[in-house]
């Protein structure tokens, strides 16, 4: 402030000119990703101690749709548990999964290392080409899974994949992997690429004697930027887990097996109206993605300290 | 004399054979269930049933893209009405996406604005949560401003990404030195000016990668509940139907599927070297 009263009149005009034009800039770009992306949180958290309906006025009942989530909702309990679950395997699992597969990819030569990075990609833009895998998984013997067990005597009769509550979730977390190899994996693929041969060779001298060590001193320290960046693209990613479920096992699945917060939203909030419920769904949602995403954050800067 | 390439411990020739072995069987996994899918869809009727199964055709035929052909010329709205439809929600869409976020991401990357980094702390936490969390209110929102049942609740949402913003502020801050702004400036270059005639061509992958990512999205739009009338319904929609329609329509739905997904697929890998470059300054400093 006392820099800015030194200031002439006109100089400080011209600030102020410069600072408008700024937030021209801005303005745009931010007056929609504040309506549609920052907005609807803030109102979610306030309806959610609301009821309602959509027809009528939203009224305050409290805590209310807390309390029902958590007392009478057996549903969403089971949601809740199945979210968690496939929120922990897709989210961290997904993305050292990635990590990995595009450290190895890092070692090939330029060709194959772009063929790999298209093959392990595509999955993930494929639209819903993820519904073969419901033929694959088909629950008679036209199945490749079950008509290869049958050919090899492992099983007498065809087994229903797809609605049996022993193998669905192990079902939904091989596809869900399988399609997860998006924006996190490139931006892996990239950190891994840039990075400066020297630093390895100063490392031998320093004593790096394999490749283990070599990983944890020399490469994650340098990528660490890339992680941070797909930790967040792979965990808001595992969150919303929902759609593959849904499109190979049913809405809703066989016994709820692979039911997840997302299911439970789009019933309360698509079909049944119940808007201050699916919004207090909705903050829990929230609430436990962003928490997660810190909390991972904070573990990724310890790397190789 | 030493070469002075490959300097990495560990890696034996057993090692790399290993490491490339390891990665192609995974590699194997990843597409299997798409060369079965594009199989599929060259596979004559009395293939597709058969008992054990058979993952590529024997004799490949090209009935089942004629019968999807069929279906979408005898489908109730006419098929190239979703086609446009896709196509003008990905186009629009990714257009204002790319202009808004290039702005945005300038004046961020390398103007000084009091609430800048504020802001951009907001932006970095919109980044971690997804759409599914917004889904709702969006809905709310877009019936209350008359919206629901038209092209506007498809793009406006689609024109301002926390992550085409991010990720072209992360590039400008890395691939443009300011010291060829001050130049501009110094000669009397007006904002738009270098905005338009340097900067942006200065960082063609970033938009180029956003135009990747932003059409990926919109190509991707299926049902949703803000529209409802079927001739303002898109081609994934359309084809998403047909694979859905169970068991008689198998060899047509792969026929479908396989469209889908070779739109996107063909567009990344014409642009993946731009995406990777943009990629690789997308990194978070803490």
């Amino acid at each position: 402030m006392k820099k800015a009263a030194k200031l002439t009149a006109s100089a400080r005009r011209t600030q102020r000119i410069e600072i408008c034009k700024s937030y021209a800039f801005i303005l745009p770009h931010f007056c929609l990703l504040f309506v549609f992306t920052i907005l609807p949180v803030a109102i979610a958290i306030v309806l959610s101690f609301t009821y309602f309906n959509t027809l009528e006025a939203p009224y305050f009942i409290g805590l209310d749709n807390y309390v029902r989530m958590f007392t009478t909702d057996d549903v969403f309990m089971t949601a809740l548990k199945n979210t968690l679950l496939l929120a922990v395997l897709l989210g961290p699992g997904g993305y050292l999964i990635s990590m990995f597969l595009a450290w190895m990819i890092s070692e090939l030569g330029d060709k194959i290392r772009v063929l790999m990075t298209v093959l392990f990609y595509a999955p993930s833009i494929s639209g819903n080409v993820y519904l073969i895998w419901s033929v694959l998984f088909s629950g008679d013997m036209y199945g490749y899974a079950n008509s290869i067990l049958l050919e090899l005597g492992v099983i007498s009769s065809p087994i229903n994949w797809l609605a049996d509550t022993r193998y669905m979730m192990g079902i939904v977390i091989v596809v869900s992997l399988w399609t997860s190899m998006g924006t996190n994996f490139l931006t892996f693929v990239a950190g891994f690429k840039g990075i400066d041969r020297q630093y390895y060779e100063a490392g031998m001298i320093d004593g790096i004697s394999n490749r283990w060590q070599e990983l944890w001193f020399i490469t994650l320290p340098i990528i660490r930027p890339q992680m941070l960046f797909a930790a967040i693209i792979s965990i808001s990613g595992a969150f919303s887990c929902g759609a593959v479920s849904e499109a190979l096992c049913g809405f809703p699945s066989q016994d709820y097996a692979v039911y997840t917060l997302m299911n439970h939203l789009s019933d309360y909030g698509g079909a049944r109206y119940e808007m201050g419920y699916a919004c207090a769904i909705t903050t829990l949602l929230f609430l436990m993605t962003v928490g997660f995403n810190l909390f991972v954050q904070r573990l990724i800067k310890k790397i190789g300290v | 004399m030493r070469t002075m390439t490959n300097k990495k411990v560990g890696r034996g020739s057993a090692g790399r054979i290993i490491n490339f072995l390891v990665l192609c069987g995974i590699a194997v996994f990843m597409v299997l269930p798409m060369i079965y899918t594009v199989g599929s869809s060259f596979k004559p009727l009395n293939e597709l049933w058969v008992y054990p199964p058979r993952f590529l055709p024997q004799n490949p035929t090209w009935n089942n893209y004629q019968d999807l052909v069929t279906v979408m010329n005898n489908s109730l709205v006419p098929f190239s009405r979703y086609i446009f439809n896709t196509l003008l929600i990905a186009a629009v869409g990714t257009a204002g996406n790319v202009l808004l976020s290039s702005l945005s991401a300038y004046a961020f990357s390398k103007r000084r604005f009091p609430g800048q980094r504020a802001l951009f702390e907001i932006v970095k936490l919109a980044l971690m949560y997804s759409v599914v969390v917004m889904g709702i209110v969006r809905f709310l929102l877009i019936s209350w401003f008359g919206w629901l049942n038209s092209y506007l609740a498809y793009i406006v949402p689609a024109f301002a990404t926390s992550l085409g913003l991010y990720l072209m502020k992360q590039f400008m801050d890395q691939m443009i030195p300011d010291s060829v702004l001050e130049a501009a400036r110094i000669d009397g270059a007006g904002e738009m000016h270098i905005f338009f005639r340097i900067v942006m061509p200065m960082v063609k992958s970033a938009w180029v990668t956003l135009i990747i990512f932003s059409f990926q999205d919109l190509w991707a739009t299926g049902a949703t509940n803000v529209v409802y009338s079927e001739n303002l319904k898109t081609l994934n929609y359309a084809l998403s139907q047909i694979l859905a329609g169970g068991v008689a329509r198998t060899g047509i739905g792969t026929a479908a599927a396989v469209l889908m997904m070779i739109v996107p697929l063909l567009v990344f890998i014409v642009a993946q070297s731009n995406v990777i470059e943009t990629m690789a300054t997308s990194g978070m400093k803490d």
